[in-house]
Formats: structure tokens, C-alpha cells, sequence
């Protein structure tokens, strides 16, 4: 009988047989990190606006506070896309002709909103209530990033689930006082860690990680 | 006593005198290589792989409505799915305890009987595994049963036996694959050398791993077949320990009890043996094997039979007694509930089957006549899935409170899926004994008189 395989078979099994384990954590490891990757939650990602509206200029350059246009972050679970009003507050007198600005204009003759993109989007099996978080010390640039620095908005985090146990576990290692909370920019004076479990006693801030406390 | 040993002396060898090395070779081969297809396989293949296409069809219709086609309801939470899965995973113990346990015993008569009983194993597994996939709302993420490093930073919760069933199952399947592979690896080089087309030499080259028969090359085989036996043996008790779990680990009254683990255990090996026995009869039969599988291995697969029957029996007056011993009155109720409820009919039928009829057992008459063995076995089939039935249901359909009692019936979705899976089964089963050896050759070539084991004891 003839040989049946060519000797460098030999060769071939082995190195499957070794491979394998290696061929399946690798399987394993590219599909984990797709799941986290930005093509996947979009974080880091310029979302697409009807306006090229920069936090950059109104936040850093001109120091408007968050809550001038975001008016309900303290009070509401929803933080609030400002009306055309509130632009037209200023731009009816700055930059009252530029051509960029035409469609808030076209919005406040016509009082059809303007249809901002929304960039953190949550799903809707999620509870999610902005007013106790400012309350319990979270700032907004813990989640949101340096949007003073964000010419054009993206979302910074990846709003996966492990990301919010992340701190829902650990509060003190986020948390600040509440005077800087619409700081941006800001950095503790003293140690994080002492600093956070003082605040987390103080603001009596809870582990809330039941299941029921976000998806009810 | 010491009639009867030399009565077991004089009785029916495990291979019939005549046989050489050669001759087992050529009549196992032969019915992968040469012979004819018999006509029984076509007609059996027919009908077991238009039952997996009943299977194909349910469960495609099953993924497009969700599980309201079938009787599911509050309070009967699991039904068929559940059941069919016990069932299955039952069935497969005899092929892990043949392999397994009996190798470690010496239990020469294992040897004509093993390979089939494994092949059995992992189909009915299989099978089983089917059940609580489709079970689930959304069997799409049955991977979230599995702990990996997910994005929601979550892991399954390691209290519920449903997660050990989990590892428990997955385990099972994959030792038995083992198993199973390991002992064919020899046999996959006879098959490559007798082959005469270039497809089935390839094909048996590749699955014999380069395997030469050499001295070395079966030193490594014994010590790794019986390191997997030693792997093997204590999952023929801890699977159906944990499935049993499923139930005991609930409150329920009729499934809150410390007496199921064993007693699936000892139900699992007695369905699993009637299964075995119930493919063997035929198989036997159509593949003229009788000087194979000879008499005294029916006999001594029913003697199993009887002596795990009657643990099962034992069972059944145990939960009946605890019941009454425990003074509660839920317990009490649940098994007159049984006796008498609605389900009562289901209920005396499994006793007829699991208790009366397998006595009959006791008798040489019908250990050794083949029809009744192989009536007896499929009695006991049904039976314990009837049991499964009673164990399911009837606990959940009157719980504590008699404002949420209620009824369960399956519907025909739940009949054409286990129907199904009957079908998935005895395709499997069939493809098997035409493409592998469906008898151990080198193991059958040790019990020719004069073979070195045969010295060896």
C-alpha cells in the first residue's frame, strides 16, 4: 500500500493540536474586544449634528455653566436639550447673520425644533436618573468626559453595563464635592481615596448594584 | 450458591467459540467496508431522519412564535422541555457506567457492548442538550450561561443548579467524547488498512491520528483510556446527582427531598440499560451478531436492569414514606394528589411500568427470551419517562396555594419535539453504525482464548 500521507502530515497534526487552544483564546479575545471596541459602542465617535454646535467655544471659551442650557440636570432624570430659545437668547444679537447659524434661525421663525443627534443614548430596559447623581457628587465630566475640550460632541465612555458597575461598586473612587461637580477639569486636592470615602459618608452615598435599582 | 456458579460457568460464553483474530476483524469491518448496506438500516434511517426533519420544523416554528406553542404555563413552568431533558441525559448514563465503571471492574463482558452503549451516550446527550436551549425566551444568548468576561461585568449566578447543570452536562459530553474517540483510535487504523477507496483511507487516516499499532503507541493508548475511565467514573454519578439538583434544591413539595440524587442516579442507569438493550435486540438481529453479543450479555444487562429498577422502586416508597413521616401537610398532599389527582392514571402506569413489569426480570425464562427482554425495555422506557412526567408536573400543578393551581398539558408542538428528538437520536445512531465500528474490534480480539489478557486473569 502506498503511503497514504505525505510525512509532513506529521508536522501538520502536532501544530493543529497545539494551535487549537490557541486558534479558540484567540476567537475568544477578538470577539471581547470588538464587543468594547468604538465601532461597537461609539464612544470616542463624533456624532453628526444639524448644527456644528462646539462645547469647546461656549464651555472653555466663554465659560457658560452647564446648567445655563442642560437646565434640569438638578432636578429631573432627564438633563434637557435647550429650546431654540435659549440660543436665540444670544445669537438674535451675536453672530445674528452667520450663515452656519441659519437653521436656528429657520427654527425659531418657523418653531419647529431643531433635531439634535442624540449622543448618550441609553437603552430604554435602563433606569437612569441625572438629578441624583449631581446630588450624590458625581461630576459631569466623570461620565461625559472633557466636553470643554470637544469642539465637536462625542460620547466619551461606552455606556456598556461594566462601565456604570464600575463605580456603582466603587463610588469613592469617582465621586467629588458637589461645589465642583459642573467643574471642569478639576482634580483633587488630596488623595482620591480619602477623599472619596469621606464624601461617600458624608453624601451617604450607597453600593446600589441590585438589579432592580437601574432595570425596574 | 454454588449451583448457580457453575451454572454461570456452563452458560453461553461472551464470544462464541470459533472465532481468531482475523475472523473478528473481517465480520466488524466488513459491516463498515464490504457488506451491503442491509435494508434495515435504509428502512430505519428513512423513518429516524424524517423524525429530525419533525425536529428541524418544530423548532424552526418554536424560534418564530417563542414558547407559548407549548403548554407552558404558570403554574407548570417546565414541561416537555424539561422532562425530554431528565429523559435524555438518563438514557445516556448506561453508555458512561458500560464504559467506565465496568472497565474498572474487569467486567470483560463490557467489551462487545462498550462502543455501542458510548456512541448511545453522546447522542442521547446530545439530545438532551437540545431542551434547555430551546427552552429558553431568548435561546440566542445561551451563551450568558457560560462565565466569560462580558460587558454587563456579569457572571451567572454559581448558587443555581441550573449553572452547575450547565458544567455538569458540558463535562459529561465532553469526557464521553473523549472516551468514546480515545477507544476508536485503534480501530480507525484497521478500518484505514482494510479500506479499498482512496476517500475512506483518507478519511480513517485522519481520524486514527497516525496510529501504527506499535508497542509504544499502545502503551499510551491503555494508560490514557484508563486515566479517561477514572475521569469518566465519577460523572456516571455526578451528573444526574446535579440534575437532580434542578429539583431537590427547589421547595417544592415532591422535589424538596434528599433522597433524589441517588435515586436518579439509579434511574438514569436503568433507563439508560433498557435503552441500550432496546438498540442492541435489533441490531443484533439485523447485523447477525448474535455470536457477539451472545445471550449472557442480555442476561447480565437485565440483571442490571432489575437490580436499578429496584432502587428506583425503593425511590418511589421513600418519597411516598417521607412524605407521610414528615408530618407536612403539603408533602402529604402531593402524594395523594399523585394517587389520586388528576394525573392518577400517568401515575399507576409508571409504577406498572418501572415497578410491576421489569419483575418479571427475576425469571431465566424471560431474561434469556429476546422478544420479552425487548418488550420489558421498551415498557421501561416509557416508564421512566412517565416518571419524569409525574415528578415535573405534578408537583407544580398544585403547590402550596389552591387559588394558583392549574392544569398542564402538552401541546402538539411539545409531542413533534420530543418526537423529534427521538429522531435526532437514531439518526445519529444510524450514521454511527454505518461509517464506525460499531463493536470494538481489538477489545472483541482479546477475548479469543489464548489472547494475552485472557493470560493475564
Amino acid at each position: 500500500m502506498p503511503q497514504l500521507f505525505h510525512p509532513s502530515t506529521n508536522t501538520f497534526a502536532k501544530v493543529s493540536i497545539f494551535g487549537a487552544i490557541f486558534l479558540i483564546a484567540a476567537v475568544l479575545w477578538v470577539f471581547l474586544s470588538i464587543e468594547r471596541s468604538s465601532y461597537v459602542t461609539q464612544a470616542g465617535v463624533v456624532r453628526e449634528q444639524p448644527i456644528p454646535f462646539s462645547h469647546r467655544h461656549h464651555v472653555s471659551q466663554l465659560g457658560i455653566d452647564c446648567r445655563y442650557c442642560h437646565t434640569t440636570v438638578e432636578e429631573s432624570n432627564f438633563a434637557g436639550i435647550p429650546p431654540t430659545k435659549t440660543c436665540m437668547a444670544c445669537h438674535s444679537q451675536i453672530h445674528a447673520t452667520a450663515e452656519m447659524l441659519e437653521p436656528v434661525r429657520e427654527s425659531w421663525r418657523t418653531g419647529k425644533s431643531l433635531e439634535w443627534i442624540r449622543v448618550h443614548d441609553l437603552p430604554d430596559f435602563v433606569y437612569f436618573n441625572h438629578s441624583i447623581h449631581v446630588k450624590k457628587g458625581v461630576g459631569c465630566e466623570t461620565c461625559h468626559g472633557p466636553v470643554g475640550k470637544m469642539a465637536l460632541t462625542w460620547r466619551e465612555k461606552s455606556l456598556n453595563m461594566e462601565w456604570c458597575l464600575e463605580c456603582h461598586r466603587a463610588p469613592e473612587k469617582f465621586v467629588r464635592p458637589r461645589q465642583f461637580v459642573f467643574s471642569m477639569d478639576w482634580h483633587p486636592e488630596i488623595d482620591q481615596k480619602i477623599l472619596g470615602e469621606k464624601i461617600v459618608k458624608e453624601y451617604d452615598i450607597n453600593r446600589l448594584t441590585n438589579c432592580s435599582i437601574c432595570h425596574r | 450458591m454454588a449451583e448457580e456458579k457453575d451454572k454461570t460457568k456452563t452458560e453461553s460464553p461472551f464470544i462464541e467459540p470459533g472465532h481468531t483474530y482475523g475472523s473478528i476483524t473481517d465480520k466488524i469491518s466488513s459491516m463498515i467496508l464490504t457488506r451491503k448496506t442491509p435494508l434495515g438500516w435504509f428502512i430505519g434511517f428513512g423513518i429516524a431522519f424524517s423524525l429530525m426533519m419533525v425536529l428541524l420544523f418544530s423548532i424552526t416554528y418554536l424560534f418564530m412564535k417563542g414558547t407559548g406553542i407549548w403548554g407552558l404555563n404558570i403554574p407548570v413552568g417546565w414541561g416537555f422541555a424539561i422532562i425530554n431533558f431528565v429523559w435524555w441525559i438518563g438514557i445516556g448514563h448506561a453508555g458512561t457506567l458500560i464504559s467506565a465503571i465496568l472497565l474498572l471492574f474487569r467486567q470483560e463482558w463490557r467489551t462487545s457492548i462498550n462502543r455501542f452503549a458510548e456512541a448511545m451516550t453522546l447522542f442521547a446527550v446530545a439530545a438532551a442538550g437540545i431542551f434547555p436551549l430551546i427552552h429558553m425566551g431568548r435561546p440566542w444568548l445561551f451563551y450568558w450561561l457560560m462565565p466569560y468576561p462580558n460587558t454587563m461585568n456579569l457572571w451567572p449566578q454559581f448558587r443555581s443548579p441550573l449553572v452547575w447543570d450547565v458544567f455538569a452536562v458540558s463535562t459529561y459530553a465532553l469526557v464521553s467524547l473523549l472516551f468514546w474517540y480515545t477507544g476508536l483510535v485503534p480501530d480507525f487504523g484497521s478500518l484505514r488498512d482494510r479500506a479499498k477507496n482512496k476517500f475512506a483511507q483518507k478519511a480513517y487516516g485522519i481520524l486514527s491520528m497516525g496510529w501504527r499499532g506499535s508497542a509504544i503507541h499502545w502503551h499510551r493508548y491503555e494508560t490514557a483510556y484508563l486515566l479517561l475511565a477514572g475521569l469518566a467514573t465519577p460523572l456516571v454519578i455526578s451528573v444526574h446527582t446535579i440534575v437532580s439538583f434542578d429539583f431537590a434544591m427547589a421547595i417544592i413539595p415532591g422535589w424538596h427531598a434528599t433522597i433524589f440524587p441517588p435515586y436518579f442516579v439509579a434511574g438514569a442507569v436503568y433507563a439508560g440499560f433498557a435503552m441500550v438493550l432496546t438498540l442492541i435486540i435489533p441490531l443484533r438481529k439485523v447485523y447477525g451478531l448474535q455470536d457477539f453479543i451472545t445471550i449472557r450479555h442480555l442476561r447480565n444487562m437485565a440483571k442490571v436492569m432489575l437490580a436499578t429498577g429496584l432502587i428506583v422502586a425503593y425511590g418511589y416508597m421513600m418519597e411516598a414514606f417521607t412524605a407521610w413521616y414528615s408530618g407536612s401537610e403539603y408533602e402529604q398532599f402531593m402524594i395523594l394528589n399523585r394517587m389520586r389527582g388528576p394525573y392518577a392514571p400517568v401515575f399507576w402506569a409508571l409504577i406498572i411500568c418501572n415497578v410491576v413489569v421489569p419483575q418479571f426480570l427475576w425469571f431465566e425464562r424471560f431474561q434469556s427470551k429476546v422478544g420479552a427482554l425487548f418488550a420489558i425495555a421498551i415498557v421501561v422506557n416509557i416508564g421512566m419517562w412517565l416518571e419524569r412526567f409525574i415528578i415535573v408536573v405534578t408537583s407544580l400543578h398544585r403547590d402550596f396555594l389552591p387559588s394558583s393551581w392549574g392544569m398542564y398539558a402538552g401541546t402538539f408542538w411539545d409531542w413533534s419535539i420530543y418526537f423529534g428528538s427521538i429522531g435526532l437520536f437514531f439518526t445519529l445512531m444510524f450514521i454511527f453504525l454505518r461509517i464506525m465500528p460499531a463493536i470494538s474490534i481489538f477489545e472483541m480480539r482479546t477475548l479469543v482464548k489464548g489472547s494475552k489478557k485472557k493470560i493475564e486473569n
